[in-house]
């Protein structure tokens, strides 16, 4: 099995900044809005480098997403950065009429995203967002899962021409994917080939698939992890392809169950090759105030419960 | 070349005409609103604007732009695209049905010439177009950004906040206007919602605000050179053009009762024979 070292852990949303500034570097036609978010977002490199290509919008997400849409149609490539809750479900039906039906070229640069937010508690803590955002038609759902894959997505995102959503987090995880990978959209990385069951996981979860799977080795399971970092467009010759050889999948994601990763890929495995598969998430929970790895642990995303539910897709064999 | 006055009054009967056929003929849509905006979009069009159905893009670059934010007044919207060269004025009597380009709010998706952004969802517009003013800005170039709110619309939170946006980035190509009509679908402005004076509520937010006739041609014209010489003042305009729900037909005039009624065919023919017939005739 392929070891995987974390080279440092650092945050998501840092490697968004890195990503913004390369992109921005790249292409003049970038622009950055925030919602009083700057700092928050790391859009602070950015800003100063390019200040007139910045715009901050104040607390009023609503206009944001209106105003990147604007701008976008005049030709510039718009990201609009905030939490995750509120550049989803604060502003649902903007980025439905302005980005999606719009047709706009507006990148929704989401932060903070789910359970790992922490201490701010359920207010803050979407687990809804993938939802949201995959039931609209032609958005992109992008999920990175590291520092170096959150820089590499948000370069992608700036290229692809087209309604982007960004998801990424607050805490501190293991950086452990190549620096310079070139993220491809659409396209799920297998990290570790496996015979006996796969683990699909997006964002902070793919870590804790990689850690269960030398768990799960260690009991003699053969895992294969797969980091699903874009989960629409999903990489369904990539799902099946896996579960033809494992006939066992499990899901992870740091979402709750109602549209997320493992509805996706349910569906996926329902119509083309009916495989059991167990579903690691937030069920149907809002979170509450903790750290993010207490938070993890508490609501079953860590490790631990990705490798049990490895045991009883086995078991359903 | 400009039009005159005669010329605008005759196109605007026209519209009036349009409108109130596109929606007989498609049994839905909505009139009232149309009807009273028909002179400053006229005027718009056809005098104001410095725009090119031939050379018309969606990125806008070079000409003028216009968002509808109050986005059900496409009967309207159609019409004047339609007699201004955007696309030929029979596609008017597809409005509303399956497959047409002339979709019941304005689309971004069906090819049509003349729209920039879809709308329907009200309140959004002016952000939209904040963006694109802004986008000007970057690109240095010197046109103009116009949009048209309702009233009604203005309740919708998003219109203050970018209203602020606007003042805050001192978009001064942008002139945004109101149908100031005092109507929405369940009754008088002021009974649905206490709206209040919106000229002293803009002018609060910073705005330059002017007050305007929208049925007078010259006051129109004359309310648009004045926006337009706020131009490096950095402050945006908003125009409130004080208008009248069904304008143009006795007994539509001034009622909220046909914000999105469709006339029986007997009233339509009354509402065309006081209206008239104009030289570009119907579609």
């Amino acid at each position: 099995m392929k070891k995987y070292t974390d080279t440092g852990k650092k945050d998501t949303r840092s490697g968004f900044g890195v990503g913004l500034l390369k992109a921005g570097q790249a292409n003049p036609n970038v622009v950055a809005l925030t919602a009083d978010l700057k700092g928050s977002l790391k859009m602070d490199a950015f800003a100063a480098e390019f200040p007139e290509r910045f715009i901050q919008c104040g607390i009023a997400e609503a206009n944001m997403v209106g105003a990147a849409a604007g701008l976008a149609i005049t030709g510039k490539i718009p990201f609009i950065g905030s939490f995750a809750e509120f550049v989803t479900g604060r502003v649902y039906d903007q980025i439905r009429q302005e980005v999606a039906y719009g047709c706009t070229n507006v990148k929704i640069a989401s932060s903070h995203a789910g359970i790992t937010l922490g201490e701010d508690g359920a207010t803050h803590q979407t687990m809804e967002d993938i939802a949201l955002m995959r039931a609209l038609p032609g958005m992109v759902v992008l999920n990175p899962c590291d520092f170096n894959q959150t820089v590499q997505a948000t370069i992608a995102a700036a290229q692809y021409n087209g309604p982007v959503y960004l998801r990424f987090g607050r805490p501190s995880v293991p950086n452990f994917t190549p620096e310079d990978e070139p993220f491809v959209i659409g396209k799920a990385i297998v990290l570790n080939e496996g015979k006996d069951v796969t683990l699909i996981a997006t964002g902070h979860t793919v870590w804790e698939a990689l850690l269960a799977a030398e768990a799960l080795e260690a009991d003699g399971i053969s895992a294969e992890v797969i980091n699903m970092a874009t989960i629409k467009p999903l990489d369904q010759e990539a799902i099946v392809k896996s579960a033809k050889k494992t006939g066992a999948v499990v899901v992870a994601e740091e979402h709750n169950l109602a549209g997320g990763l493992g509805e996706a890929v349910a569906g996926v495995l329902a119509a083309n090759f009916p495989t059991p598969v167990e579903f690691v998430n937030g069920q149907d929970k809002f979170g509450q105030s903790g750290t993010p790895s207490a938070l993890m642990a508490a609501y079953g995303l860590d490790a631990p419960h990705i490798a049990e539910a490895a045991k009883k897709a086995v078991a359903r064999k | 070349m400009a039009k005159s006055k005669q010329e605008l009054q005759s196109i605007a009967t026209q519209v009036r005409r349009d409108i109130l056929r596109m929606v007989c003929m498609a049994k839905s849509g909505h009139p009232g609103g149309s009807m009273g905006s028909t002179d400053i979009l006229t005027s718009l069009y056809f005098n104001q604007m410095n725009q090119n159905p031939a050379t018309w893009t969606r990125d806008g670059k070079g000409q003028d732009m216009f968002i509808l934010s109050a986005g059900h007044m496409t009967p309207v919207y159609y019409s004047v695209l339609a007699r201004a060269g955007y696309f030929p004025a029979s596609e008017l009597g597809s409005f509303r049905q399956m497959g047409t380009r002339l979709q019941g709010h304005p689309s971004v998706r069906k090819n049509l010439p003349g729209i920039f952004q879809a709308s329907g969802s009200l309140g959004q517009g002016l952000s939209a177009a904040c963006g694109l003013a802004l986008g000007k800005k970057l690109d240095k170039d010197p046109n103009f950004v116009y949009c048209l709110c309702g009233d009604g619309e203005s309740e919708e939170g998003q219109i203050w906040e970018a209203g602020m946006f606007a003042v805050f980035h001192k978009l001064d190509n942008l002139i945004a206007m109101t149908d100031w009509n005092g109507q929405q679908i369940d009754g008088p402005v002021e009974k649905v919602a206490g709206e209040g004076d919106l000229a002293a509520k803009w002018e609060a937010w910073g705005w330059k605000v002017i007050v305007a006739d929208g049925h007078d041609f010259e006051a129109i014209a004359k309310a648009f050179e004045l926006a337009k010489a706020g131009k490096g003042s950095g402050q945006p305009t908003m125009i409130l053009f004080k208008t009248e729900m069904g304008h143009g037909v006795s007994f539509m005039a001034g009622t909220h009762k046909w914000h999105g009624s469709v006339p029986k065919p007997e009233q339509l023919e009354q509402a065309l024979n006081e209206l008239g017939e104009t030289p570009l005739g119907d579609f």
